[in-house]
C-alpha cells in the first residue's frame, strides 16, 4: 500500500483526505433548477440562495430568525403593520448601497404574475398579493413600501408570521438593474449582483457552483470559497465524501446505521427535520369515500391506520432514527402542541385489536376484504414501505392490497386528478417553521389537497387561526384543526423525517435545526486542517 | 461526387427531421408535465408558464413554432433550467462528454487492438485465454458496477484520482476529473474492440497474400505493420461508429456516478422532467453527431480499403 500511495503521489499529485485551502466542498443533492431567488423552489437552490442572499430576517445557525438586512422591526397592536429598520452601510456585491426602495421593487417583482414565484402564495396575508400574482392589480399595489431609505414597511390583511416568512427565497432582494439588462441570464457569475455573504464566481451546470466570499457584507464569512457540489446520487456522494472530495455531504444513502457509524462516527449526523411521510387515501373514490350504509369509510381508513406498526417501519426500514408518526405536524415546530391522540400511547397489539373492530364496523370481514391499490413513485424506499404496510394490512386485517409503481410525474399527476388514485404516497417538508404549513394543503380550496376531503369545520379553524393575532391561541386553533384532520384520517402518518449528513471533523460551526439550513457563513475551516 | 455529398445532406436532414418530430411526439405523449411538481404552482402561475413556453397553444402549433426556432438555430429555453437556454447546456455538456468519450475511445483502441494481436499471434496458448476472459469479463460488467468499484479503488482506497466532480480550473484537474470516467466509459468498449481485432487478424493473418509475403522473405515486423494491420483494422473502423453511439447513450449512468456535467445525464433528466426543449435538443445534436461519425467511419473505410471505391 505503501508502494502504491508513492506511485499515486508521483502520478497524480494524491488528492488526500486532507480539505482544499479555505475551500469547502458541499455536496448539494440535484442541479439547482434556477438561481433566481424569486423562482425558487426546491431544497438546491435555497441552500446556495442562502449564501449568496440576506433578506430583511436571517437565519441564524440554529434556524431562527435573526437580523438580516433589518437591524430591527417592529409590529402593530393588531399584527397588520410591520416596519422594519435597515441596517447602515448596506451594499451589493457590486459594492453600490442597497436602500430600503430597492428591497420594494424586488418584492414588486417577486409577485409581478410574470416572475411565476411558487411561494407568493405563502404571502395570502400581504396586502393585494393574491391579486397583484394574478395580474388582477399592479404590482405597485402591493403592501409593501418603503417611507425612506432605512425603512421597509409591510401591510398585512390579517396577522401571520411575517418573520418566518421573509426567511423564504421570494423575499431576498433581488438587484433590478441585472434582470433587466440580462433577463434570465442575471443569474449568471459576471451577471449577478447579490447582497449575501457570498458572491457568486462560477456556475457550471451539472457540476458545480462556486461562491466567493464577499468583502461587502456586514458580517464576513470565515471561509473564503464555497463549492456546491452536484450530488444527484447519494451513494456516489458518500465515496465522494469518503475520498476527501467533499467536507459536507447533503444526504445519505440507505444502509444500515450501525454500519455507517461504526465508518463515520461522529462525522455523521442524524436529527429531526421538519417533514412528515404519510400515504394518503382518496376519498372522493371507492372504497375510500362515504360509501353506503353497509360499509363505513372513515372506519376502513382508521382500521388501515392502525393495523401499521409504525416502529417496525422506522427501525428496520427507514432506520435512521425517524420517529413514528400518528399526526402531521412534526414536534419540533416552534410553538405548536399536536393535539392528543389516545392511540399513539397504545401498544401494537391493542392497535391490531382496535383496528379488527373498526374493520368490522366498516363493514368488512377477512374473508370479504377490500382490494386496495396502493400508489407510489419509483424509489427503493418507497417500495419496501408500500410493501411492508401492505404485508401489515393483509395480516392484521386480511385486505388484498395493489401495489402500484409509477414515474415521478405520472405518480404526481394521478394523485392530483384524483380519477384513478385510491391509496397513495404522500408527505411535506416545511417550507417554513409553522403548523399552518403542514395543515393547510388539507383545506378544501388547498391546491395539493390530494386527498379530496372537506371538512368546513376544519376550514373554520383554519380561517380562525389566520386571523388570530396571539401566536399561542393561534397554535391552539392550529392543533384543533389537525385533531379535526386525523379524526377523519383521510391520511395515514407514518414517520417524521430526520436530515443525515457526513460532515468532516475540521468543518466548525455545524450547528443541527430542524429545517435542515446550513449557511456557510456560520461554518468555519478549523485550522489544523488547513 | 458534389451529387453524392448533396445526397448523402439531404439523408441526414431528413433523418434528423423524422428522428425530432417522433422524439416531439412521444415527449408530448408521455403522461406528466413539465410543471408536474411536489408542490404544484398555483393555476394563475401555471397559466403564466403555460403561455411563456407556449404549452397553451394546440400542439401542432407548437410543433410547427418550435420547427420554426429550429430552422433558426434556437433551441429554446429548458424548462426545468430556465436560467439556461438549451443550446447553452448543451456547449457546456457537449466538450465534457467529447473529452471523456476522446479518451474512451483512445484508450479502447490503443489498448484493444493491441490486446486482440498478441492475443491472436499466441492464438489457443494460455495468454490468448487470458485475454479473452479479460474481454468476456469486460464486456459482461456493467458500467453502473465498474464506475463505482474504480472510484473505491482509486479515490476512497488510494486517493490518487478524485472520486466525482469536474474541476476545469487546469488542464491537470481537467485530466484528472475526467480520468476515471473516461476508464469506466472505455472498458467494455477496449473488451470489444480486442475481440474484434483477435477475429480480424487472425482472418488476415491466414490469408494468402500475407503467405506470399513471407515467402518474399519480408520481415515479421513490415508484415504486421505494412501488409496486416490496414485490413485488419477494417471491422474496428466499422465498429467505430457503434462504439461512439455506445460511449454517448452510455455516458449518462457514468457521468450521473461520477457527477460529471456531460450531455448524456440531460438525455434522462430531460426526459424525467418532461424537459421538451432540452431532450429534443439532445436528440438533435447527438443525432446530428451519429450522422456525421457514420459518414466519417464510412470515408475513412473507403480510403483506407480501394475495393469500397467503386461500390
Amino acid at each position: 500500500m505503501r508502494i502504491a500511495s508513492l506511485l499515486g503521489v508521483l502520478l497524480f499529485g494524491c488528492a488526500g483526505a486532507s480539505p482544499r485551502d479555505r475551500v469547502l466542498d458541499r455536496g448539494n443533492g440535484p442541479e439547482p433548477s434556477t438561481l433566481d431567488a424569486h423562482r425558487c423552489q426546491e431544497v438546491a437552490c435555497g441552500n446556495v440562495l442562502r449564501d449568496l442572499y440576506e433578506g430583511l430576517v436571517a437565519e441564524g445557525a440554529d434556524g431562527k430568525p435573526i437580523p438580516g438586512t433589518a437591524e430591527r422591526w417592529d409590529v402593530s397592536a393588531d399584527g397588520l403593520t410591520w416596519i422594519f429598520h435597515l441596517r447602515g452601510g448596506l451594499h451589493w456585491s457590486n459594492g453600490e448601497a442597497l436602500d430600503a426602495q430597492q428591497i420594494v421593487a424586488s418584492f414588486q417583482r417577486a409577485f409581478a404574475p410574470a416572475t411565476t414565484a411558487p411561494f407568493a402564495e405563502q404571502f395570502g396575508a400581504l396586502r393585494n398579493a393574491d391579486s397583484v400574482q394574478q395580474g388582477k392589480l399592479p404590482p405597485t399595489a402591493l403592501g409593501v413600501e418603503a417611507p425612506d431609505a432605512r425603512t421597509v414597511v409591510f401591510h398585512l390583511v390579517r396577522p401571520a408570521p411575517l418573520p418566518r416568512l421573509l426567511l423564504l427565497p421570494i423575499a431576498y432582494p433581488v438587484y433590478l438593474p441585472a434582470v433587466q439588462k440580462f433577463g434570465a441570464q442575471h443569474t449568471r457569475p459576471g451577471n449577478m449582483v447579490s447582497n449575501g455573504a457570498y458572491r457568486l464566481r462560477a456556475w457550471l451546470p451539472q457540476a458545480a457552483i462556486t461562491l466567493e466570499r464577499d468583502p461587502h457584507f456586514h458580517a464576513p464569512a470565515s471561509i473564503a470559497v464555497v463549492r456546491y457540489d452536484v450530488t444527484e446520487d447519494a451513494g456516489s456522494e458518500l465515496k465522494r465524501f469518503e475520498a476527501g472530495d467533499l467536507d459536507l455531504t447533503e444526504t445519505l444513502p440507505p444502509q444500515p446505521l450501525p454500519q455507517l457509524r461504526a465508518r463515520f462516527g461522529n462525522q455523521l449526523r442524524i436529527e429531526p427535520y421538519l417533514g412528515a411521510f404519510w400515504f394518503g387515501f382518496n376519498v372522493t373514490k371507492p372504497p375510500f369515500d362515504h360509501r353506503d350504509r353497509k360499509h363505513s369509510a372513515i372506519a376502513l381508513r382508521q382500521a388501515l391506520s392502525l393495523a401499521v406498526d409504525r416502529d417496525k417501519l422506522t427501525l428496520y426500514l427507514t432506520g435512521f432514527g425517524e420517529k413514528p408518526a400518528f399526526g402531521i405536524v412534526p414536534p419540533q415546530v416552534s410553538g405548536y402542541t399536536a393535539p392528543a391522540i389516545p392511540s399513539a400511547r397504545w401498544t401494537q397489539a391493542q392497535r391490531e385489536h382496535e383496528a379488527r373492530r373498526l374493520f368490522r364496523i366498516a363493514g368488512y370481514a377477512s374473508n370479504d376484504p377490500p382490494t386496495i391499490e396502493l400508489r407510489f413513485n419509483t424509489s427503493t424506499l418507497h417500495r419496501r414501505l408500500a410493501l411492508a404496510v401492505a404485508a401489515m394490512w393483509r395480516e392484521t386485517l386480511g385486505v388484498h392490497v395493489t401495489l402500484r409503481n409509477e414515474e415521478w410525474k405520472v405518480f404526481v399527476q394521478n394523485r392530483r386528478q384524483r380519477t384513478i388514485t385510491q391509496a397513495f404516497r404522500g408527505g411535506w417538508i416545511a417550507d417554513v417553521d409553522d403548523a399552518r404549513n403542514f395543515l393547510a394543503a388539507f383545506a378544501s380550496d388547498g391546491a395539493l389537497n390530494w386527498t379530496g376531503w372537506r371538512d368546513p369545520a376544519f376550514d373554520t379553524l383554519i380561517a380562525k387561526a389566520d386571523v388570530e393575532p396571539g401566536e399561542a391561541r393561534r397554535n391552539a386553533l392550529l392543533a384543533q384543526a389537525e385533531a379535526k384532520l386525523l379524526a377523519a384520517q383521510p391520511v395515514l402518518p407514518l414517520y417524521f423525517y430526520t436530515s443525515k449528513h457526513l460532515v468532516k471533523p475540521w468543518v466548525g460551526g455545524y450547528t443541527a435545526n430542524p429545517l435542515d439550513h446550513h449557511a456557510s457563513r456560520f461554518l468555519t475551516l478549523k485550522a489544523a486542517a488547513q | 461526387m458534389i451529387r453524392r455529398i448533396a445526397r448523402a445532406l439531404l439523408e441526414a436532414g431528413f433523418t434528423l427531421w423524422l428522428l425530432a418530430t417522433l422524439c416531439f411526439a412521444l415527449l408530448h405523449a408521455a403522461p406528466g408535465g413539465p410543471f408536474d411538481t411536489e408542490k404544484a404552482a398555483p393555476p394563475e402561475v401555471q397559466a403564466v408558464l403555460a403561455k411563456q413556453y407556449r404549452l397553451d397553444r394546440p400542439l401542432p402549433a407548437q410543433y410547427v413554432a418550435w420547427l420554426g426556432d429550429i430552422a433558426h438555430g434556437n433551441l429554446g429555453p429548458s424548462f426545468q433550467y430556465p436560467d439556461y437556454r438549451v443550446s447553452e447546456l448543451i456547449a457546456l455538456g457537449l466538450p465534457v462528454s467529447a473529452l471523456c468519450g476522446g479518451i474512451a475511445l483512445i484508450l479502447a483502441i490503443g489498448i484493444g487492438v493491441p490486446l486482440g494481436l498478441i492475443a491472436a499471434l499466441r492464438r489457443g496458448r494460455a495468454l490468448d485465454r487470458v485475454l479473452m476472459g479479460l474481454s468476456g469479463l469486460g464486456l459482461a460488467m456493467p458500467k453502473f458496477v465498474v464506475a463505482p468499484l474504480l472510484v473505491l479503488l482509486f479515490a476512497v482506497t488510494l486517493h490518487w484520482l478524485p472520486g466525482g466532480g469536474w474541476d476545469p480550473d487546469t488542464p491537470w484537474t481537467l485530466l484528472r476529473s475526467a480520468l476515471l470516467p473516461a476508464i469506466a466509459l472505455a472498458l467494455p468498449n477496449l473488451a470489444y474492440c480486442a475481440r474484434i481485432s483477435r477475429a480480424s487478424f487472425l482472418d488476415v493473418l491466414s490469408s494468402d497474400y500475407l503467405r506470399a509475403a513471407r515467402a518474399r522473405g519480408l520481415s515479421s515486423s513490415r508484415i504486421l505493420l505494412s501488409h496486416a494491420l490496414p485490413p485488419a483494422l477494417l471491422p474496428v473502423i466499422a465498429w467505430l461508429g457503434p462504439a461512439l453511439i455506445n460511449i454517448v447513450s452510455g455516458s449518462a449512468v457514468v457521468e450521473q456516478v461520477f457527477g460529471i456535467p456531460g450531455m448524456g445525464r440531460y438525455f434522462v433528466q430531460g426526459a424525467l422532467n418532461r424537459d421538451y426543449t432540452l431532450v429534443l435538443g439532445v436528440v438533435l445534436v447527438v443525432g446530428a453527431l451519429i450522422v456525421l461519425i457514420n459518414a466519417m467511419t464510412d470515408a475513412l473505410r473507403v480510403w483506407i480499403d480501394p475495393r469500397l471505391r467503386d461500390a
